[in-house]
């Protein structure tokens, strides 16, 4: 029986979508495990497990770009997995550049509800090939969708210092609490993931107002979706300046990290879908 | 197989015994343990004077403030050499053999070596867990090879049980968290700065707790140490003993605000360090968290002050109820590491039964060479007629005969890991053919 390659396509996007879900399964079991019993080699069975599903993840979304000949980010499915990978990779980057694992188990985690949902919630097949917009606005897409990663996974990490903090002042400590990264790690990666965020935002919104001005001579100042973007610039920089201020170090700033992530949240969803006529894609 | 258990050839077949007999915390008191210990150079000397006469073949002293041990191959079975070992034991040390009744323990053969695995793991010591003893036992061992103490049978038992005590420490919690209240100082101050190096400490007042602290914090190469106290000398003392600075007590307010870890441990009465002194300290710090260990008895830190921004305050009995925690905790970690001693001791015992299996194949093929020869001369003596060619044929075709029945039987044994659990089926199969017999 002879397969068409407009069935071929589909098959293969769910089949490695599929296959790298497994894989971040099988990589936050194991960074599960690790906060109970401390094992060098299942550490890096996870992040190699981890780095897998990643690659994966990279061939499904290749299939997808190149049916649609863009980054996908018109449907549903192929934004969210965009975003997953994306994820991904910051949490992989950070997890190296800090050295530091035992928050893997939380982002692996994040992950798989993520990637399970947006298997749920896609509808069956390739989406309609959008017009041709360019390479930048290619990149001004993927890299704020990669702000927004970032900044979930700052959210991940300034929750699980509330926690800490919160279990370190209630003197009831149980045993992940002893694996867990210490508050200054958290605060540290939390940081980082933040300047992550506000660097790919900064230059995705420069692009896109690039591409704009290309397009149609002028700037959108007044959508909703750019207002809401400024806003969370701006909310984001004043968690970078607060957070070594005196007053707000610590828990108060890993606070703040948290309740921006609202803001993102809201632009992801509600002002993509209900708000912006300019920025909605599906 | 070394000469070791070469020399353990009884009736015929290998036989490897092993031996141990000794005393630890929970069997004898600290007042006999100290009179049974081995220094290093007495642990050599007890080995070597144990093969040199003859009671073991191989012998490892493990001697510490907990435990006198003795391990071993012996050249006899059974309780005849725990016999002699502890006949060793009382001479050595100069006992009357009445003193031993009930302090002494034996275990032979397979309980031997999980009593050493359950050392080295930790699970046999008076603080459950320790990872003191693996350092110990190591180096009991590395002494005891380096003196030819040691044969293939000690070799591969101490190795394993190193192995063990690494496995049981890095997969389980049982030597996880700190057991003890300065340990656990340490350790949570960890859970807020990370990584200790560069950070610094204030001790005050110099008590035997806070002592210990500092210790641990030395090991985590904490960046410097100031100690305060109402009696500068004993300050200066301490401070010169951990490589620190003394500060007068004068300067302990303006002092305060320095360093990441405070720790006090000042007798009298009323509180040191007041909720205003802290708070001070803090914004001195521009708000960088602070951790505060109170060893004071009555507290040395106003209770009030828990309450302050990016201050974490522990007192002794946060600390005591934090320990009694992590004890509970460690003793629910016991069935998991007993069970990666069992996982090793089968292995032992697989390469035990291999070593043993593989003796008693080549026993069977002496004895039915002995009986293919006997019966070649008896029968062709009846035989005038068969020629020379004929009879060496039938001479290969008896060798091949034998060498095909003893095929299956070779490899099977051979494969040490499918042995496990046979050690009884050996036996009977030693028995069966006679090889436990004495040979003549």
């Amino acid at each position: 029986m002879w397969v068409s390659l407009g069935e071929l396509k589909p098959y293969m996007t769910y089949h490695l979508g599929y296959w790298s879900l497994a894989l971040y399964i099988a990589s936050f079991i194991c960074y599960a495990r690790i906060l109970y019993v401390p094992h060098l080699w299942l550490g890096r069975a996870a992040s190699l497990l981890l780095a897998g599903g990643i690659l994966l993840q990279y061939f499904a979304l290749l299939e997808r770009s190149r049916w649609t000949h863009s980054v996908p980010y018109n449907d549903l499915y192929g934004s969210m997995s965009l975003f997953a990978w994306l994820l991904g990779i910051t949490y992989l980057g950070l997890e190296i550049f800090h050295r530091q694992r035992s928050v893997g188990a939380f982002v692996t985690l994040l992950l798989v509800i993520w990637i399970a949902l947006l298997h749920l919630l896609a509808p069956p097949g390739l989406p309609p090939q959008p017009s041709e917009r360019g390479p930048l606005f290619a990149f001004h897409v993927t890299l704020n969708t990669w702000a927004y990663a970032a900044f979930a996974l700052s959210f991940v990490l300034s929750v699980i210092y509330l926690v800490q903090d919160r279990v370190l002042r209630s003197r009831r400590l149980g045993t992940p609490f002893w694996r867990f990264p210490a508050l200054d790690v958290l605060d540290r990666m939390a940081r980082s993931s933040v300047y992550v965020g506000l660097g790919a935002l900064i230059m995705g919104v420069v692009m896109g107002l690039i591409w704009k001005h290309r397009l149609s001579g002028g700037y959108s100042w007044g959508d909703p979706k750019v207002v809401v973007t400024l806003a969370i610039l701006v909310v984001y920089a004043a968690y970078l300046w607060l957070s070594r201020s005196a007053a707000w170090r610590g828990a108060r700033a890993a606070l703040l990290c948290a309740l921006n992530f609202v803001i993102v949240l809201f632009s992801y969803t509600f002002v993509n879908l209900y708000f912006t006529k300019f920025h909605r894609f599906f | 197989m070394g000469t070791a258990a070469k020399a353990e050839r009884s009736g015929g077949a290998v036989r490897i015994h092993i031996a141990l007999i000794g005393c630890n915390h929970r069997t004898a008191p600290v007042e006999f343990r100290e009179r049974v210990s081995f220094t290093p150079e007495q642990a050599v000397h007890a080995a070597g004077e144990l093969r040199e006469r003859g009671i073991l073949e191989e012998a490892v002293v493990l001697s510490t403030c907990n435990r006198s041990e003795l391990y071993g191959v012996p050249g006899e079975t059974g309780p005849a050499a725990a016999e002699a070992m502890e006949m060793f034991f009382t001479s050595f040390h100069q006992i009357p053999r009445a003193e031993l009744d009930g302090r002494l323990y034996r275990w032979m053969g397979a309980d031997a070596v999980r009593h050493l695995f359950r050392v080295a793991a930790g699970i046999d010591s008076m603080m459950l867990g320790e990872a003191e003893i693996l350092g110990q036992l190591r180096t009991a061992y590395n002494q005891a090879l380096d003196h030819g103490s040691t044969g293939p049978v000690l070799n591969r038992m101490f190795q394993g049980a190193l192995e063990v005590g690494k496995r049981v420490r890095a997969e389980t919690e049982v030597g996880a968290r700190p057991m003890s209240v300065a340990l656990a100082g340490v350790k949570l101050a960890e859970r807020v700065f990370g990584n200790l190096k560069g950070h610094s400490a204030l001790i005050v007042g110099a008590g035997a707790v806070a002592e210990q602290v500092v210790e641990h914090l030395r090991n985590r190469g904490i960046g410097s140490v100031r100690v305060v106290n109402r009696s500068y000398e004993h300050a200066a003392e301490l401070a010169r003993k951990m490589g620190g600075e003394a500060v007068a007590w004068e300067s302990l307010e303006s002092v305060v605000g320095v360093p990441d870890i405070l720790v006090t441990s000042v007798g009298g009465t009323g509180p040191v360090l007041t909720r205003e002194m802290l708070e001070r300290a803090i914004a001195a710090r521009t708000g960088r968290p602070v951790f505060v260990v109170d060893l004071g008895v009555p507290r040395n830190v106003s209770a009030d002050a828990a309450g302050l921004y990016n201050l974490y305050l522990y007192n002794i009995d946060d600390l005591g109820e934090i320990v009694e925690q992590n004890k509970k905790s460690r003793e629910a970690e016991i069935p998991r590491a007993e069970a990666l001693i069992s996982e090793h001791l089968s292995k032992f015992e697989a390469w035990r039964a291999a070593i043993e299996a593989g003796s008693i194949v080549d026993d069977l093929r002496d004895r039915f060479h002995q009986h293919r020869e006997s019966l070649i001369r008896e029968k062709l003596a009846e035989m005038k007629d068969v020629s020379p060619g004929e009879r060496e044929r039938i001479a290969h075709i008896t060798e091949e005969l034998i060498e095909r029945v003893l095929e299956h039987p070779t490899q099977k044994m051979r494969q040490g890991g499918r042995m496990r659990g046979h050690l009884a089926g050996l036996d009977a199969l030693r028995h069966l053919f006679g090889l436990d017999e004495e040979k003549d």
